[in-house]
């Protein structure tokens, strides 16, 4: 027969159990939400999802391997609503790693009202995205066109010279998103930075 | 319902009088409200199977609006709007509706019968976490007909298009979800409590039978990843309704974040769908080979590895999204890891049949056709982790027939076998044999003829989730449907076997079945409402 003080232990652990339970299911609910940004670390530091640095960066001057000759190709997308125009005016160039070039991109709301959007970039060979400098980029602002409005905008890039050997031919993707109206805050922000602080 | 009550009042009477007052205070509430109220764990456990059975067979009629449309090639009888939103439905039915909450069901039968508790270590909230699964769905199939339909993403709700691009009923399909698995963690602490704190006085965790074993591996696979859906969904949520962009590739976001959230959930709970079934089979095939399991000490150990090996190949998913190779070939080889432990399993099945006296009692035949066919479904499995190969099979009907393959006549069968294994116990009564062999080999041809021809569509390229296929897969397709409504037709059987042994049959003795050795046995059949609340005599075999 069991005794008053057996029961009591089982209760005791019991709780104990309970306990430790919730200790760990609260720290894989935090472990869920604490992958995004480690997710976004990983892939900055390995270049592993295509994404290159949403701000301007510094040439590198260490020579141009002019031995060396990678294409480099643009392909520009719309979206679904949104009546804008993007195209490239090199789909593809010839670079050296190491040189810096430039490339013109004309943007067209050939919608009937002003409009907002973004390009958001991805790179493939995404191991290519660590070794894309871009110096100047209009991926690092959304762009504001009245109906019918142009706008040229360029792209200032640079291969480093330690593009791995493998890689002969870069791709660029610039895919446009509408910027919705009051949403700001979430929207505008560049490639690159994002942390929990954003998605607030 | 009233002939479902699994204890005659006779029963109650008797115990109480042998219980003393202590008993007669925990007197049940009369009429429906006994069943809103319970806190029985066998009541409970009773209560979760029906509303497993329900959703097994309302995820069972969405399969076969589904092969109805594919009987044909061209569009027949629904618009492939409403054809997604079946084949979405039926999966989430299947895995959270009717799968789970069948092994949870019989987890709160048999897990204190089997280490000798007198309940769940926490009733009341073994209660709501049962109640909050008919909520949960209702909320899910009333998105059928809301604005929009129901979700039409696929049971595996892959951003952006079950945030951007979704119905509106999306957010009602969260908040069933977020349901469905607070439930499944309550039930999963429940458990957790029960095995580590209310076994009988000597059983070691090593003496305890594999059904135990394999469930509280389980439970720990639950509190471990189920919080990770309810983040994602969660997220989910967010980017629908307060402009986050988690998901959102416009805002800075990455789609293919959420599949590796969605997957680090996912691996682990196809083994939360396939562990306890292991724990059946390994208890059902000693029995009829009247021998004891083979290894043991292995099973457990192989559990425990499935378990661990299983938060390490979440990617094998995602082969195709553009994995550097060195990740291909991480989740490659830590996939077929998995093979070695699941290997030794059925190495031990095997070995356990070999020179025993067979006997092929329904249960068994179920647990035989389980461990052959599943083991069909694992070869698949082996093939798709071959990265390289997985990149033809990615999204065709190989995957498809696999993974019905190890849920089907595996979680199953393995359900059925169970349920046929301890009808005994709950009903006092044996199920009609006669019937419950005609429902078995219905059953296993009618799951052949629907999976297996799946294999050469798929390997032939016909791609899932599509209302309407190219000609030359017509063929496969109308084997396919025959059998999908061959097998469906064959579960209204199982339906009739049920209902009749719980209304009356062969009268069943305590130990029921010759072999069994388990302390379930130990009780009267049916198992009065109260069972050892004096904890048993428990002598631990020699395993």
């Amino acid at each position: 027969m069991q005794t008053g003080i057996e029961r009591e232990d089982r209760r005791r652990g019991v709780r104990r159990t309970v306990g430790r339970t919730l200790v760990v299911l609260a720290g894989m609910f935090v472990f869920a939400f604490a992958l995004v940004p480690l997710y976004d670390v990983f892939c900055q530091v390995t270049g592993l999802n295509g994404k290159t640095s949403g701000r301007a960066q510094a040439l590198v001057h260490e020579g141009v391997d002019t031995s060396r000759t990678v294409t480099v190709q643009f392909i520009t997308r719309g979206s679904a609503g949104l009546p804008w125009r993007l195209e490239a005016d090199n789909r593809q160039l010839r670079v050296h790693p190491g040189e810096s070039r430039e490339v013109t991109f004309r943007f067209r709301n050939q919608g009937e009202t002003a409009s907002r959007a973004r390009a958001v970039p991805s790179v493939s060979p995404s191991e290519a995205s660590l070794h894309l400098r871009k110096l100047a980029c209009f991926c690092f602002q959304e762009q504001r066109l009245a109906a019918g409005e142009e706008l040229a905008a360029p792209l200032v890039f640079q291969l480093t010279p330690d593009l791995p050997a493998g890689v002969t031919t870069v791709t660029l993707v610039y895919t446009l998103y509408p910027v919705e109206p009051g949403a700001e805050t979430q929207t505008v922000r560049p490639q690159g930075t994002n942390s929990e602080g954003d998605r607030a | 319902m009233a002939s479902h009550l699994p204890p005659k009042p006779s029963v109650q009477y008797e115990h109480a009088a042998e219980g003393g007052a202590a008993a007669g205070a925990h007197a049940p509430a009369r009429g429906p409200l006994r069943w809103l109220l319970t806190t029985n764990h066998k009541e409970i456990g009773t209560l979760y199977l029906v509303f497993s059975l329900c959703m097994f067979f309302i995820g069972g009629i969405f399969a076969l609006v589904v092969r109805a449309e594919l009987f044909q090639p061209g569009l027949q009888l629904v618009q492939p709007e409403f054809f997604n939103q079946m084949t979405t439905m039926h999966g989430l039915i299947m895995v959270f509706g009717a799968v789970m909450p069948a092994f949870v069901g019989l987890a709160n039968w048999m897990v204190p019968l089997q280490i000798g508790a007198p309940d769940m270590a926490l009733p009341r909230l073994n209660n709501f976490s049962f109640w909050l699964l008919p909520v949960a769905f209702t909320i899910l199939l009333a998105t059928l007909v809301m604005p929009g339909g129901a979700p039409n993403f696929g049971w595996t709700f892959y951003a952006p298009l079950s945030t951007t691009y979704a119905p509106p009923s999306t957010t009602f399909f969260i908040f069933s979800l977020h349901l469905a698995g607070i439930s499944s963690i309550l039930g999963a602490i429940n458990i957790i409590a029960t095995i580590l704190n209310l076994r009988a006085p000597g059983m070691r965790m090593m003496d305890m039978p594999l059904f135990v074993w394999t469930w509280l591996i389980t439970a720990f696979l639950l509190i471990a990843v189920m919080p990770v859906l309810a983040g994602v969904i969660t997220m989910m949520l967010l980017d629908i309704n307060f402009g986050t962009s988690f998901f959102n590739a416009a805002g800075g976001g990455d789609p293919v974040l959420f599949q590796h959230l969605f997957w680090f959930f996912g691996h682990p709970e196809v083994y939360i769908m396939i562990l306890p079934a292991f724990g059946i089979v390994s208890v059902i095939i000693p029995t009829f080979a009247r021998k004891r399991l083979f290894g043991y000490a292995s099973m457990v150990y192989a559990t425990a590895s499935i378990a661990i090996l299983s938060f390490v190949v979440w990617a094998h998913h995602m082969f195709v999204v553009g994995l550097p190779l060195v990740a291909e070939l991480f989740f490659m080889y830590t996939t077929m890891l998995i093979a070695v432990p699941t290997g030794v399993k059925v190495f031990n099945w095997i070995t356990t049949l070999f020179r025993g006296s067979i006997s092929f009692e329904p249960p068994m035949l179920f647990a035989l056709a389980f461990v052959v066919l599943f083991t069909i479904g694992g070869f698949s499995g082996l093939m798709l982790a071959i990265s390289p190969a997985d990149f033809q099979y990615h999204d065709t009907y190989f995957v498809v027939a696999h993974f019905h393959y190890v849920l089907v006549p595996g979680a199953v069968f393995a359900i059925m076998a169970g349920v046929y294994y301890w009808l005994p116990k709950w009903t006092g009564h044996y199920p009609h044999e006669r019937l419950a062999q005609w429902h078995f080999w219905l059953s296993v041809i009618g799951v052949n003829l629907t999976f297996f021809p799946m294999h050469f569509a798929g390997l032939a390229g016909m791609p899932r989730r599509i209302p309407d296929y190219a000609l030359q897969f017509a063929d496969f397709n109308l084997v396919t449907s025959l059998g999908g409504f061959l097998f469906g037709a064959s579960q209204l059987l199982f339906l009739v076997v049920v209902v009749r042994c719980v209304r009356g049959g062969e009268k069943a003795p305590a130990r029921a079945w010759e072999g069994a050795e388990d302390l379930e046995w130990s009780v009267p059949s049916p198992a009065p409402l109260h069972t050892f609340e004096t904890p048993p005599d428990f002598q631990p075999q020699q395993h």
